[in-house]
């Protein structure tokens, strides 16, 4: 395997714990500050106990990247991520419409959106998880599969399913 | 603009709906922090002229919603929940897990004073700039669960509605009042995220008297900047690389507790506090873990202990009942101070106080109490509106906490917490029940004995403290009184506002060196420990000793312990061990003198003036007066 060609985070949601360091690690990176809403990648938690780890998955077809009107996204050849050009973007949101996980953010007092960008191949993310010992994320190999995509919906939809994986029958959404 | 903090605070008239924002300089946080110590002074400030008549159920008391300089930035985030106490009529910094903490700095906000009192149910919607006071009506009488699922529903699917294009936001943080608050109990707790508890103080009651059912809150912005970034990153990686070593703490969280503490310190209390030693190993953590944890680790946001897991019962009588651990609190509270010893009717119980609101400690004490009462025939099972309140049935048990929760019968007495409880109670049979009430200024003593003088406290721990019972704000097991241990560094966690359970892997240094490296302040240890500190309690120790209106503090009897913890422990390795009453008055003596009060335990005029406090003159005569010294 030659460099970083090909990665992806894959998520174990059953190994996340809802700590959030990814997004403490992600917002200190690119913002330069925390910002939980600013963070690449955000943990979902519409009831207690059900974490739900959301990111871009590089879908193979890059939905956002077709609908942008600004040319303001591209593909990164190496590792695969969605790169923002950041004085292209108006903020606009159609990549948000486009997106089946509504993945993209523009964050509060910004005009452009911001996508995870695999930290350029080792994503900070993946490493502050497996140092605390969790694992939820991890970055794999893996070609650019149809199957990325599906785990490109909406957190809600995820949160459903593993609620009914922890709780069973007991309706909590 | 300061670092770490926005100096801005929502202030909330329910009684008017007013709304407005509150700045508060940088040296008033210089000087208190936040949360328990801004909150302190807040409550000083606006009510200490009048404290000893404020009803801390009435309209007049305030509800403090603070956090402090380092929630969001030193890892285990906290909010800290304060008012005049309607357990102790002092003031308690009660500290919650929850992400309003966060959400709160996102949005802009320090914190929130909630003022007056609603007509009819309301509640609090932050959403960035936009702060609303919002019909609760179909909200009261909600569960814990209910609320928080009916709250997201609702309010998550308008925070995505009003983001639009710019994408869809994380879910808010809620705090809410079950039942139990509504009702006003005073053992009731200030909720969040299902088993999160604000527990000591009784803030439920001062939420639900405000007919106060929850705040929601979403910020979207970044927190304040810090002073000094760079080593801030650095203090960040060494707290957390520290704590991914530690070990129980982060795999079991506290829920080896419930058989550890008995059979290793003879300090957990059994019936009543009649015993604090057991070996029963069905409590053991294994049962735990093995049969009813689905999530091991738990955390809150920036969390790196995550010493929570989820214990959650699938089959049988009890299915569905969904907690933490139980965290050993509640595995000794609800589970062998009640004579249980069964992981699952522990889970039960505690899910149930969860949904109810309340707080499990001062409540599995108060049950406690109701079963030594029926265990010596002072309590009936008519008494006790047909329950045969035997040690060890959890059933009759949950009976007990509905008609606690509901005040009715029995329940109505209970709900006003053991020390209330117990006077009544001592009137109606005529006979000194007081004796059996374990607990320190109207606040249950936490699940740590001093006889076998094996555990953290010591003797005077709980019996001097400005929170009473509280276990996690107590004063030093040895002298001397102004050191960077006991009540001082509590004090500390809850003004900086950060979790006790994080905060343990570093020295005092090495956290004010994390506070100042946010702040760009230079508080030394000497400062914190000869001022800061020494003020916050020292305010505390004032409002305690004013109390009132219903009841009040004499130093001289209550600055004691329970008078179980004077009959010796009757089993175990520590069995005939007790706390010496000379002892405790040698020590109070010296702790008095050193953290300078006089031979009262009253502060004095020439402290108080170095630390900087003012208009404390009505306050000295009126404790003065009443205590005729």
């Amino acid at each position: 395997m030659s460099g970083t060609e090909n990665i992806w985070i894959l998520v174990d949601p059953l190994r996340c714990s809802g700590c959030r360091l990814c997004e403490i690690v992600c917002s200190l990176k690119h913002e330069g500050i925390i910002w939980p809403e600013a963070s690449r990648i955000r943990v979902f938690e519409f009831f207690p106990g059900i974490n739900i780890p959301h990111s871009c998955v590089q879908c193979p077809d890059y939905p956002c990247v077709s609908a942008c009107p600004e040319g303001a996204l591209s593909i990164d050849e190496r590792t695969g991520a969605v790169i923002v050009n950041k004085d292209k973007c108006v903020g606009c949101g159609e990549c948000y419409k486009a997106c089946p996980g509504n993945v993209p953010r523009i964050p509060k007092g910004k005009k452009y959106v911001v996508i995870c960008d695999l930290c350029g191949g080792d994503p900070e993310c993946v490493k502050v998880c497996n140092e605390a010992g969790y694992g939820a994320l991890r970055l794999i190999h893996m070609d650019r599969r149809k199957v990325r995509k599906i785990f490109a919906v909406d957190p809600l939809y995820k949160a459903k399913l593993l609620a009914e994986n922890l709780y069973g029958d007991k309706e909590v959404l | 603009m300061p670092y770490g903090f926005h100096g801005r605070l929502i202030d909330i008239d329910l009684s008017n709906e007013k709304i407005r924002i509150k700045e508060l300089p940088e040296d008033i946080y210089q000087k208190f922090l936040g949360g328990r110590g801004l909150g302190t002074w807040i409550l000083w400030n606006e009510l200490g002229a009048k404290w000893d008549e404020i009803d801390p159920l009435g309209e007049e008391n305030l509800l403090l919603i603070l956090t402090g300089p380092l929630t969001g930035y030193y890892p285990g985030m906290k909010i800290c929940i304060t008012g005049k106490s309607p357990q102790s009529n002092g003031v308690v910094g009660s500290t919650i897990s929850s992400e309003v903490g966060i959400e709160l700095k996102a949005a802009g906000y320090d914190g929130i004073i909630v003022r007056g009192k609603a007509n009819t149910p309301v509640y609090l919607f932050i959403y960035d700039d936009t702060i609303e006071i919002r019909d609760a009506s179909k909200l009261w009488g909600l569960t814990g669960t209910e609320t928080i699922k009916a709250l997201m529903r609702n309010v998550y699917a308008e925070l995505r509605r009003r983001e639009g294009i710019r994408g869809i936001p994380k879910e808010p943080a809620i705090l809410y009042i079950g039942p139990a608050g509504e009702n006003k109990v005073r053992t009731a707790a200030v909720m969040s995220k299902l088993a999160h508890a604000a527990g000591y103080g009784g803030y439920g009651a001062v939420m639900g008297a405000k007919n106060l059912k929850a705040i929601v809150v979403k910020g979207t912005g970044p927190l304040p900047p810090v002073a000094n970034f760079e080593r801030f990153k650095e203090l960040l990686r060494v707290v957390w690389e520290r704590i991914f070593k530690v070990g129980t703490l982060r795999y079991w969280g506290t829920g080896a507790g419930g058989y550890t503490v008995g059979a290793e310190k003879s300090a957990e209390p059994i019936r009543n506090w009649q015993e604090e030693y057991h070996d029963d190993k069905r409590i053991g953590v294994l049962n735990f873990e093995f049969k009813y944890w689905v999530k091991d680790f738990w955390g809150d946001y920036g969390c790196p202990v995550t010493c929570m897991k989820l214990s959650y019962i699938k089959y049988g009588k009890y299915k569905g009942a969904l907690t933490d651990m139980p965290d050993y609190e509640l595995q000794a509270y609800l589970g062998t101070n009640l004579g249980i010893f069964s992981a699952e009717k522990i889970i039960y119980l505690a899910w149930l106080v969860d949904e109810y609101g309340l707080d499990a400690i001062n409540t599995g004490n108060v049950l406690a109490f109701a079963a030594e009462l029926y265990q010596r025939g002072i309590l009936t099972k008519e008494d006790l509106d047909g329950i045969e309140l035997k040690w060890g049935d959890a059933d009759a048990f949950a009976s007990l906490i509905k008609l606690i929760v509901e005040r009715k019968g029995i329940g109505a007495i209970l709900a006003e917490g053991t020390y209330r409880a117990a006077i009544k109670l001592s009137e109606i049979k005529n006979t000194d029940v007081l004796q059996y009430a374990v607990q320190v200024k109207g606040i249950a003593v936490g699940a740590h004995g001093i006889r076998s003088k094996i555990d953290y406290p010591g003797p005077i721990s709980y019996a001097v403290s400005v929170q009473g019972g509280d276990h996690t704000s107590t004063a030093v097991k040895e002298l001397p009184a102004r050191s960077a241990r006991g009540e001082l560094i509590s004090a500390f966690d809850d003004s900086a506002v950060v979790c006790s359970f994080t905060t343990f892997v570093l020295g005092f240094e090495e956290r004010l060196d994390f506070l100042n490296t946010v702040t760009g302040w230079n508080i030394t240890s000497e400062k914190w420990i000869n001022e800061i500190g020494l003020r916050i309690i020292h305010l505390q120790r004032l409002l305690i000793l004013l109390g009132g209106p219903d009841v009040y503090w004499d130093p001289r009897i209550h600055d004691d312990n329970p008078p179980r913890f004077y009959e010796p422990l009757p089993s175990g390795p520590a069995k005939g061990e007790k706390v010496d009453r000379n002892e405790v008055v040698e020590l109070r003596k010296k702790y008095y003198q050193e953290m300078g009060y006089d031979e009262y335990g009253i502060p004095r005029e020439e402290v108080l003036d170095k630390l900087g406090i003012t208009n404390y003159k009505t306050a000295l005569e009126k404790i003065r007066k009443r205590l005729g010294v």
